[in-house]
């Protein structure tokens, strides 16, 4: 690498630093909002301090909920949105596993076929069908239901093609071995290609954990009860159009809660969250 | 312990290409049998297909009496070492042995027994909790080594197992392997494109050429009787020179009475080795002789080789022991005694004796 | 394509794809035929017949001036968010890139708006530019713009955009960095000795040697822009003022719910689904040796 010892160093630090600022600026006020009081915030008259509400406003959102709208404490919704993102992350993963497993691993008739078929779904997000899939899912009787929330949006061939390609580079004298060690195609996925795909697992775990959390036109969708809302959509309804009965407040404390738990995941876990978003989309 | 026959096995893959064209031997009970050849000769498919991972698409082969061309691989009760090793890589050392046991049922002390049993004859005892990522090369041909003598299987089949090691490991393996055989008596079948390897290691030598046997032999009589100009150009390094000849030309070259060469010419072969450097142009009685040119002189401590070029443009190797040679662009006599010759007919497909 | 090492089994790998190929078939295949199919029918207003009317729903729309003009807006928001999420991915990215101390801790400080919601983002943002509340509205106020998102339609344009551009940047961030490591530093090492200096190096070696990951970006940016910035519209204008902000998806959604007009939705989400077509298929030049090896 090319190193120089001048002043020119320092400017990349001041982009980058400036950069992360405008980056945490909103978020930063999101959290002054969720520690004033609704007065402060509709009179437009926030101060870029904290204000003396931090406690009083998260313990209303969580346990009591909006008083002018009522719409009920976040509690319920923080279950859902764990539910949705999990049951997508892990649902997609166990298709996506056996069915890359299945086109790798064994010869059969129609092979190809079936690959393309799962393989054009890349072609379409949900958003582009979002009635006629609404319509599939309300004549299965699914709305208001996690399976409804979850189903329609683990159809899709990202995580199937990433498995295949991590198939692809697993040496083929491993499968020969577990034959001539006597374990059939069931013992050789469970005993040898499972443990192996831990990490790719991982990283697709977050990157489908966050895929999951963050969807919002589909819940809009497919559920109608409040107890069955998503943070995300609990944000959205809480903030009314005629803006004096919005309680910002309590919106920036749900903003910041519906942040927490999918940030905290790429953070922690970046490395896995790198490679997943990476291998996945190239 | 078994015998594995092989009766006019065939492979054909899809689109026609024919692997393995119809080969028929037997391996004795304990021998020690290698195939070698040049790559694509057919030797792996075959391996492959007495291992059952590939189909045989015609053909008997039988290990232990029984036929197993329908036979899974774990039921055949063979052991196979890879290439690669092909060690399971998120188990550790005693793991990866006591796999192809469990999966048996073999009972849990019974494991352990012949876990480290075999890890003793291979020296890996202080290995057993380590994850093959941790372990040298040497090692890891041990651990795969060792994941085959726990199953005392009937047959071990090795595909180029020291091929990735570097040179100096795979002598002291190579002896090693021989070793183990010997003293365990199980029947091997060793496929390796190495020829060194081939003759050090074998009491069979099957030589295969583009999906047919060539020769089937003991190492040396293979290496002085060449069935065929394919197998006297394989096994022997430096190769044998082989010259193509009409009867004139072998006469001009031989003296004393003419040795027979048919109406459409032969190919005549020396080894590099059987010939010597005659200065003053004399040659022991009724031998062969060659005018050469030297083109290139290469010292590698204990022997010579000196290239040297015929008029008509073949070259020719010379083996001289010691580091005495003659200068670059000396013209020399090259000689061999007239029963180091072979003679193979024009296309080199057969041997020509007497 | 496959392995040389296969199982041979007559139903596992059947029974191993149906899961996957079930789901697909139930909520890919059959909603994106139904679509197909609904945009050939007109329903009359009473939804008590309906009749195959083969390409009238898409003349129809076609002669509309709204939908020209909700073509224009989705293009105009595209490009915005595109150009500028890329722009600023491309600079964050090229400065971590350099030798420099705490490069992780840059990294960790700039990736986790990926995982911040797109309505959320919209949420954020609007606390900011709302007109009668937001901290910056009051700045821009105070600078003597006007500045009112909830009833003109170029402020709220350039609140979706910078909504929406905002979310993107640490993709791009994280994709045009991983471009930039893939680049040898022996070429960048001989480019030095050759002369150029830092700024020229960057424009003549570094940059052309990232334009896949630039292109690959741009088609991924349009997408992203097309049909994952729903939320941010939804939560901060409905599309609104006066349609300023409706895009393409945004409007699908929009008549939909108005309920009525099935077949013209349908054409619509049919046009879309050409459009993301399209796009992809150019995505798979990448994804093609994803396919053929």
């Amino acid at each position: 690498m090319v190193e120089r010892k001048s002043i020119g160093n320092v400017i990349p630090h001041v982009i980058l630093w400036i950069g992360i600022a405008i980056v945490a600026f909103p978020v930063y006020l999101a959290f002054i909002g969720s520690t004033h009081d609704a007065a402060t915030i509709a009179n437009g008259q926030m101060p870029p301090t904290p204000g003396p509400y931090f406690f009083e406003n998260y313990y209303r959102t969580i346990f009591v909920g909006t008083s002018m709208t009522t719409r009920e404490p976040i509690g319920t919704m923080i279950i859902n949105s764990f539910v949705m993102a999990i049951g997508i992350a892990v649902g997609k993963i166990s298709i996506s596993i056996i069915s890359a497993y299945a086109i790798v691993y064994f010869r059969f008739p129609f092979r190809m076929w079936f690959f393309w078929v799962i393989f054009v779904t890349l072609m379409l997000p949900v958003e582009v069908r979002i009635y006629p899939t609404y319509k599939v899912a309300a004549d299965l009787n699914l709305l208001d239901t996690y399976a409804g929330l979850i189903l329609p949006l683990i159809a899709s061939a990202t995580a199937t093609l990433l498995f295949r390609q991590f198939f692809m580079t697993v040496p083929d004298e491993l499968v020969e071995a577990s034959r001539i060690d006597g374990a059939g195609p069931i013992r050789f996925f469970w005993d040898t290609l499972l443990p192996l795909s831990r990490t790719n697992i991982a990283a697709l775990f977050v990157i489908m954990f966050i895929y999951g959390w963050t969807q919002y036109l589909w819940p809009l969708l497919i559920t109608t009860r409040d107890d069955m809302q998503t943070l995300i959509i609990g944000i959205k309804k809480m903030i009314v159009t005629s803006d004096a009965l919005t309680e910002w407040q309590v919106v920036m404390c749900t903003v910041m809660l519906a942040m927490l738990p999918p940030v905290f995941v790429v953070i922690a876990m970046q490395r896995l969250f790198v490679r997943g978003l990476i291998e996945s989309e190239k | 312990m078994a015998e594995v026959r092989l009766d006019a096995v065939r492979k054909v893959y899809a689109g026609n290409v024919e692997a393995v064209k119809g080969v028929t031997f037997d391996v004795p009970d304990g021998h020690f049998c290698v195939l070698v050849g040049p790559s694509g000769c057919g030797k792996s498919t075959l391996l492959r297909m007495i291992a059952g991972l590939e189909t045989v698409t015609a053909g008997i082969i039988t290990i232990g009496g029984q036929v197993v061309n329908e036979i899974e691989p774990s039921e055949r009760d063979i052991a196979m070492v890879f290439q690669n090793y092909a060690l399971y890589p998120h188990m550790n050392v005693y793991n990866n042995l006591a796999y192809g046991l469990r999966n048996r049922r073999t009972p849990k002390d019974e494991i352990d027994q012949r876990v480290r049993e075999a890890a003793r004859i291979l020296e890996i005892e202080q290995l057993l909790q380590r994850r093959p990522r941790e372990l040298s090369g040497g090692q890891r041909q041990r651990v795969a080594m060792g994941r085959a003598i726990v199953r005392k299987p009937k047959a071990f089949l090795f595909d180029e197992p020291l091929s990735n090691l570097d040179a100096k490991l795979r002598v002291s393996m190579r002896v090693e392997i021989k070793k183990l055989q010997r003293s365990l008596g199980t029947t091997s079948i060793y496929v390796t494109h190495d020829q060194l390897e081939a003759m050090t290691l074998a009491d069979m030598l099957v030589v295969m050429n583009a999906g047919n046997v060539e020769q089937i032999g003991l190492p040396l009589e293979v290496y002085e009787k060449p069935a065929s100009a394919f197998v006297a150009s394989f096994i022997g390094a430096p190769p044998m020179n082989l010259m193509k000849v009409d009867a004139a030309q072998a006469a001009a070259m031989i003296e004393g009475a003419a040795i027979g060469i048919p109406a459409g010419g032969a190919i005549l072969g020396v080894r590099p080795e059987d010939l010597a450097l005659s200065l003053d142009g004399s040659q022991p009685n009724g031998g062969f002789k060659l005018d050469l040119t030297v083109a290139a002189v290469e010292r590698v401590g204990p022997e010579t080789f000196v290239y040297g070029n015929v008029l008509d443009g073949a070259d020719i190797i010379v083996r001289l022991p010691g580091q005495d040679a003659p200068a670059t662009g000396a013209r020399v006599t090259a000689v061999a005694r007239r029963e180091k010759l072979h003679r193979f007919t024009a296309d080199g497909s057969r041997r020509l004796d007497g | 394509m496959q392995k040389r090492a296969v199982f041979n089994h007559r139903f596992l790998p059947f029974v191993l794809l149906a899961p996957q190929i079930a789901i697909t078939v139930i909520f890919f295949y059959w909603p994106a035929f139904q679509a197909l199919w609904q945009s050939f029918l007109l329903q009359d207003a009473f939804g008590l017949s309906t009749d195959f009317v083969w390409f009238e729903n898409y003349v129809y729309l076609f002669s509309d001036p709204i939908y020209y003009e909700v073509i224009w807006t989705t293009l105009v928001f595209s490009a915005l968010v595109a150009i500028i999420s890329l722009s600023s991915g491309l600079l964050l990215a090229s400065m971590a890139d350099k030798p420099l101390r705490a490069a992780g801790v840059y990294r960790t400080l700039l990736i986790w708006p990926y995982a911040v919601a797109p309505a959320v983002a919209g949420v954020l943002w609007l606390f900011m530019l709302h007109p009668s509340l937001g901290m910056v509205a009051r700045g821009i106020k105070a600078l003597g713009f006007s500045w009112n998102p909830l009833l003109d339609g170029t402020d709220a344009m350039t609140m979706v955009v910078l909504a929406a551009a905002w979310k993107q940047i640490s993709y791009n961030f994280l994709f045009f960095l991983a471009g930039l490591a893939a680049i040898p530093r022996s070429v960048i090492e001989a480019a030095a000795i050759d002369g150029a200096r830092s700024t020229r190096r960057f424009w003549t070696i570094v940059f052309p040697l990232l334009t896949p990951t630039a292109f690959f970006l741009l088609v991924v940016n349009i997408v992203y822009a097309f049909f994952d910035t729903f939320g941010v519209i939804d939560a901060m204008t409905q599309g609104g003022p006066a349609q300023a902000t409706t895009t393409l998806v945004y409007k699908v959604y929009a008549d939909g719910r108005l309920g009525g007009d099935l077949g013209g939705s349908a054409a619509q989400s049919v046009i879309l689904m050409m459009i993301v077509i399209a796009l992809t298929s150019i995505q798979f030049r990448y994804i093609e040796r994803k396919v053929n090896y």
